[in-house]
């Protein structure tokens, strides 16, 4: 059973730290306050960029030194270059976007690998909340009211892992979290968060 | 804060109209130390009507600039010199014509931001500053800044151009034209000549007072004056514009009115090419801001430089910033800035001084003393 650390509180942060190969170029999608970005920096001496939305994140991201983009990422990914990062971070926010597929297929243009990280709702708490109450699931990975949630998409790992079958997207490390542990065993079921390390294979 | 103005002469400059200027003067301040590697030089640009007196008692950014400021003088040396053009002890249509002994006026050589640039550039060569940490400013600042950033990569770490353009607007150039119509209706403009006697004063008056009007936002009006009156038969904003045009009369020259403005709307970064292949392969790291209530430079024209600059992985940071001050916001939305600013600075000072790749550059002469009175330098 393996331990799984936290940056800045998060666990995601923690696992995204250990996937990033040091001294590498990376952008962050929906970066927040920077501090992930800012962490790789100091920590693996990477070549980082940031987008995020709200401006007062943007404000703090900057202070901390972070090179960020105020925008939103769905069309800001598409102004790079191809493949001009390492890694293409997007960490909890998946399942806000409105057009994840097409977000993930540019993560995949402009980057080597994608990092992704996003809640399950397949967990089983969320299966039994939903089965029980028969309301939308509230639960502390879905904090919110289906009036006011951010979430738009709902998708589980086993959504993910399909998904990347059908675009051929090689899974190259899946990390499953539940509370501080790593899970392997039904992650579909007992895994709170899912990590996917995605690269895209072009097959003749 | 004491601060002096220092003027230093160069024997000639290459106008970008194919005038050689000659001799040319410059004014500028400087606050805080050059470090002994002459890493930490930041050169701050002035906007339109700003001067060489940026920091201290009167600065024009003195609430940005200073000890433990966003611009900290206790870290960083940092210039600021009048505009070419200009008529705050920089060389303009006010300086005399040595060819002529009489002003030059309107026969004062045409100059663009490019220009302004080139001497701004063999200020820093003579002050001994191979590179300089960054080059910041707003409005025509943020041109300067941009211009830096295109002409000289080698010699600036980093460029902060904010509120500002690639190019001028229609309408952006429209008020300039406004202005410049209002000081050449005034008949003591005389075709410009008029040195010596009385200056078009109603004339300046009412181009500044078109000038306050865009540079505030619909919001700080109505918080400002609302509809209150200063008398019975006048607004209070009507009597604060006649007092603004009033005093910017004392302190500025109409002709230098004129030439700056064309300056400014004959810009276009994108005459030399798309800003995309203006940007392709500089290394320069970019902090853009524009201000949500900016109207005059609206944020559409910091995202198209933007976009430009992540098109072609530049490192660039971005972000419209929440004010209600309109253009001047960049001069009095000073929390909003500091800490950005600061933070902005403080990175891109570690990565230059840990970064291995330094240019080369030639030696440099000696650093000039500050607050020298008056310095003259040869052509470097």
């Amino acid at each position: 059973m393996k331990i799984v650390r936290e940056i800045y509180g998060r666990r995601d942060y923690a696992i995204i730290g250990e996937l990033v190969e040091p001294g590498t170029r990376v952008l962050d999608l929906g970066c927040g306050e920077g501090e992930l970005l800012a962490w790789l920096k100091e920590n693996k001496d990477v070549d980082g960029r940031g987008v995020e939305l709200t401006a007062a994140r943007v404000q703090k991201a900057i202070a901390r030194g972070v090179s960020v983009y105020q925008g939103d990422l769905e069309s800001a990914v598409g102004d790079y270059p191809d493949q001009v990062f390492d890694y293409v971070i997007l960490s909890q926010t998946l399942q806000e976007t409105r057009d994840p597929r097409g977000v993930l297929r540019s993560m995949l243009r402009v980057g080597k690998h994608a990092i992704v990280a996003f809640p399950n709702f397949g967990h089983y708490s969320v299966r039994l909340a939903h089965l029980f109450s028969g309301q939308s699931p509230r639960n502390k990975l879905f904090p919110y009211d289906w009036f006011d949630s951010p979430n738009i998409h709902f998708l589980t790992i086993r959504d993910f892992e399909l998904l990347a079958a059908r675009e051929r997207w090689r899974v190259e490390r899946r990390i499953f979290i539940a509370g501080q542990r790593q899970v392997s065993l039904f992650p579909n079921l007992l895994a709170e968060i899912g990590v996917f390390l995605v690269s895209a294979t072009y097959q003749p | 804060m004491i601060t002096e103005v220092a003027t230093c002469t160069f024997d000639s400059l290459d106008l970008d109209c194919g005038v050689t200027l000659a001799p040319v003067e410059v004014a500028y301040e400087t606050y805080g130390e050059l470090n002994a590697e002459r890493t930490n030089a930041i050169l701050i640009v002035h906007a339109f009507s700003g001067d060489a007196h940026a920091a201290g008692e009167g600065g024009w950014w003195s609430n940005m600039i200073g000890p433990g400021l966003a611009f900290d003088t206790d870290r960083y040396l940092v210039i600021c010199a009048n505009a070419l053009g200009g008529c705050r002890g920089t060389t303009g249509p006010g300086s005399l014509n040595p060819a002529t002994g009489q002003p030059w006026a309107m026969s004062f050589p045409v100059v663009t931001i490019a220009d302004m640039v080139r001497l701004q550039k063999k200020l820093i060569d003579h002050l001994g500053i191979p590179r300089l940490l960054a080059v910041a400013g707003g409005s025509m600042g943020g041109m300067q800044a941009l211009e830096w950033a295109v002409s000289y990569p080698e010699h600036v770490a980093a460029a902060l151009p904010i509120a500002t353009t690639a190019r001028h607007s229609a309408q952006q150039i429209a008020f300039n034209e406004v202005g410049r119509q209002a000081i050449m209706a005034d008949p003591d403009w005389n075709g410009g000549d008029y040195y010596g006697r009385k200056p078009p004063g109603r004339g300046l008056g009412v181009a500044r007072m078109v000038g306050h009007i865009t540079y505030m936002s619909d919001d700080s009006m109505r918080e400002k004056f609302g509809r209150r009156l200063r008398r019975p038969d006048q607004f209070e904003v009507e009597s604060y514009l006649t007092y603004r045009g009033y005093k910017f009369v004392d302190r500025f020259d109409a002709n230098s009115y004129i030439y700056i403005t064309r300056a400014m709307d004959s810009f276009d970064l994108t005459q030399r090419g798309t800003l995309s292949m203006l940007f392709n392969g500089i290394n320069v790291r970019f902090l853009v801001l524009s201000f949500t209530s900016d109207w005059l430079y609206p944020s559409y024209q910091s995202l198209e430089i933007v976009s430009a600059l992540r098109g072609r992985n530049c490192d660039v940071a971005y972000c419209n910033l929440e004010t209600r001050y309109g253009h001047d916001s960049f001069l009095v939305e000073v929390e909003e800035q500091t800490a950005l600013v600061r933070g902005f600075l403080a990175s891109t000072f570690k990565e230059t001084t840990a970064a291995k790749h330094k240019p080369a550059a030639p030696a440099p002469p000696k650093p000039a003393h500050k607050h020298a009175r008056k310095e003259t330098a040869s052509r470097a």
